[in-house]
């Protein structure tokens, strides 16, 4: 999927696109990737994120030193033609441990949503199939999940599970579950209404094969837009979890560590607080435009 | 409204309660015996055992929860390990120290961004409209610790304009009586501490009203720009009324209905951002409550302090829902 998004082919299309139809009609999918290309703000966003990933995957080729090479005789060293964007209090490149932070970030990003997906998922096609009380048990439970600050259910999570950047992921994907999970169950209820669905149910089609053939399909368009916008604040999310010591730990150089880390030389360095914090921003940034363009493309009817 | 309002209250309580459970397991699901870690390796065998008798540890869960849910109901937050003192009693001037800084956040937020989501609408495709549209969107994706790391860095650092941190100068600290700060400078009439607490306030108010702000920009923008093309504002136009008239008179009444709903939402995710503003400002608000609990295993206080900041949030909402289905009479019938 990253090298596809590299190359810039469409990144809304799934591996498993429902079978195009033998006529001449386009398909959704071609249709979405034409109204995206069509939306600049949005092509910024897909070269941004597309930036990101290119080097979070060759992040040892790019890096001109190596993240975690300690040099106290070059410590504070001001951006310069050695160093590009300077060097951090234990002399290490800053440039190098940024490019390296992608891959953390995106990393953190993909796979703490992949996970809410997943979970959110079941849980929420459970509850909108099945309805009754598995609804209302699961519903209520996703009511509470969303009853707290996202950021301090994070944070207490974390407190349980004890600072890690594995924990953290842990902790943003469990806060994003409700999300996905309250978007699938809407989604059921009313595909679940329609008339090919009875249609399915009338020839004999099993429940699995229903979700599978016609529910989850059904649903894969809101699922990306919901999930790319998730991915930005999973990467914020990460870094304020790093930023606060319950994420990643030393010497990783992910981009919210590493401003905690030199905050308190913003005096004597600032480019040490620089570039992490425009490293995230960035990301962010990216996959936030490219969200609002998939919405636009995707589905009209979610514009708001 | 008022069948509404009920059936709204209802569901608060099963959420309140399955709050209050998570918490209270999550704290217990931490491994290890918390007296043991609470008191260190060096601890004798006796006084863990105290420790652990008196936070009622040596009891089966469900009696402890049970007992945490009656002293809810009394008021009884239990008592902070590190202080000694009833959380009760001494978590109010932390809340007042982040409603305070929530307050002003949501001001800057409100002011600045509804009038620059209304001009940007007026002159829609103008340079200003791309200028504050770009500005919006960098500032969705901004994390707000970093923003808070560069205000310093310019504000207070380069130009020496700002303080950095705290509530007040502590030089000249204020006497606090509602813990409102601003409020409490004002009953005292020292109007060179209300500067001063005014001067606190800016930085960390900024960075934490930055997002609402950049929210409430584009929503006021694109609400604007579907009320500005209907008829009767066409009307007004027709009969000579002035432009700014139109826009601040007849446009904005209707625009500001899901703006006011944007508001409510984002007044409540402000706790969470205030957390991270807190720690980097060394403002004395709940956040900071918390996050020292967290590093010294307070586990009264985390436990508590996270229930009352989840509770406001639930009850923001609750205001929210209940003020939207106010203006919005079509809500109630949902």
């Amino acid at each position: 999927m990253s090298e596809q998004l590299a190359k810039s082919t469409p990144p809304v299309v799934p591996q498993h696109v429902p079978a195009p139809v033998e006529d001449k009609a386009i398909s959704p999918w071609k249709e979405a990737w034409r109204s995206f290309k069509k939306n600049k703000i949005a092509l910024v966003g897909l070269s941004i994120v597309s930036f990101f990933i290119l080097i979070a995957i060759f992040a040892d080729l790019l890096a001109p030193y190596h993240y975690k090479d300690v040099n106290l005789s070059d410590k504070h060293i001001a951006p310069s033609a050695e160093h590009w964007f300077g060097t951090d209090e234990f002399g290490r490149d800053i440039l190098s441990r940024v490019i390296h932070g992608a891959r953390i970030s995106l990393w953190v990003g993909f796979f703490s949503v992949a996970g809410s997906v997943i979970v959110g998922s079941v849980l929420g096609i459970v509850a909108g199939y099945y309805g009754k009380w598995v609804d209302g048990i699961i519903s209520r439970i996703f009511d509470i999940l969303l009853a707290f600050p996202s950021i301090l259910l994070a944070i207490a999570v974390v407190s349980v599970l004890g600072p890690s950047l594995k924990n953290a992921l842990i902790a943003i994907a469990i806060i994003n579950v409700p999300t996905f999970g309250r978007l699938l169950r809407s989604r059921v209820l009313s595909v679940k209404e329609e008339e090919y669905i009875t249609a399915a149910r009338a020839v004999g089609m099993s429940d699995t094969r229903i979700l599978i053939h016609h529910i989850l399909p059904n649903s894969l368009a809101p699922i990306i837009v919901q999930g790319t916008l998730a991915i930005a604040t999973a990467i914020i999310e990460a870094a304020a979890l790093g930023f606060l010591g319950m994420g990643a730990q030393p010497p990783t150089p992910e981009w919210g560590k590493m401003l905690a880390d030199s905050k308190d030389f913003i005096i004597q360095a600032p480019w040490t607080v620089l570039f992490p914090g425009l490293a995230i921003m960035l990301t962010v940034l990216g996959f936030n435009l490219m969200g609002d363009g998939l919405r636009d493309a995707l589905d009209p009817r979610m514009k708001s | 409204m008022f069948a509404y309002t009920i059936r709204r209250l209802a569901t608060l309580v099963p959420v309140l309660l399955g709050m209050t459970f998570i918490v209270f397991m999550m704290i217990r699901a931490i491994p290890g015996n918390p007296a043991q870690l609470i008191l260190g390796q060096q601890a004798t065998q006796e006084a863990i055992e105290g420790l652990t008798r008196r936070l009622g540890l040596d009891q089966p869960w469900y009696t402890q929860f049970f007992a945490y849910i009656k002293g809810l109901f009394a008021g009884d937050l239990g008592v902070s390990l590190k202080t000694n003192v009833p959380i009760s009693e001494e978590i109010w001037p932390y809340l007042a120290a982040t409603m305070e800084l929530a307050l002003v956040a949501m001001i800057i937020a409100i002011v600045v961004g509804v009038n620059a989501g209304i001009v940007s609408a007026w002159f829609q495709n103008s340079w200003f409209d791309y200028t504050a549209m770009v500005l919006a969107l960098i500032g969705v994706s901004m994390p707000i610790f970093w923003l808070g790391l560069m205000e310093q860095y310019i504000f207070s650092i380069q130009l020496d304009l700002l303080p950095t941190t705290g509530r007040d100068n502590i030089r000249v600290p204020v006497d606090p009586i509602t813990h409102l700060y601003l409020i409490d400078t004002l009953i005292q009439g020292r109007f060179d501490q209300f500067t001063e607490v005014i001067r606190h306030l800016i930085l960390p108010g900024i960075a934490l009203g930055t997002i609402p702000m950049a929210i409430i920009a584009r929503m006021t923008r694109s609400s604007m720009l579907e009320v500005m093309r209907s008829d009767y504002i066409r009307t007004a136009r027709a009969k000579g009324m002035k432009m700014f008239w139109v826009v601040y008179k007849h446009s904005l009444k209707n625009a500001m209905i899901p703006v006011v709903t944007v508001i409510g939402l984002q007044t409540g995710l402000l706790l969470g951002g205030a957390i991270l503003t807190e720690t980097i400002f060394g403002w004395p608000g709940i956040g900071t409550y918390i996050y020292d609990a967290i590093s010294f295993r307070d586990y009264p206080v985390i436990q508590s302090g996270i229930l009352v900041v989840a509770t406001i949030f639930v009850l923001i909402n609750l205001l929210v829902d209940l003020l939207y289905a106010a203006i919005d009479p079509r809500i109630k019938f949902k």
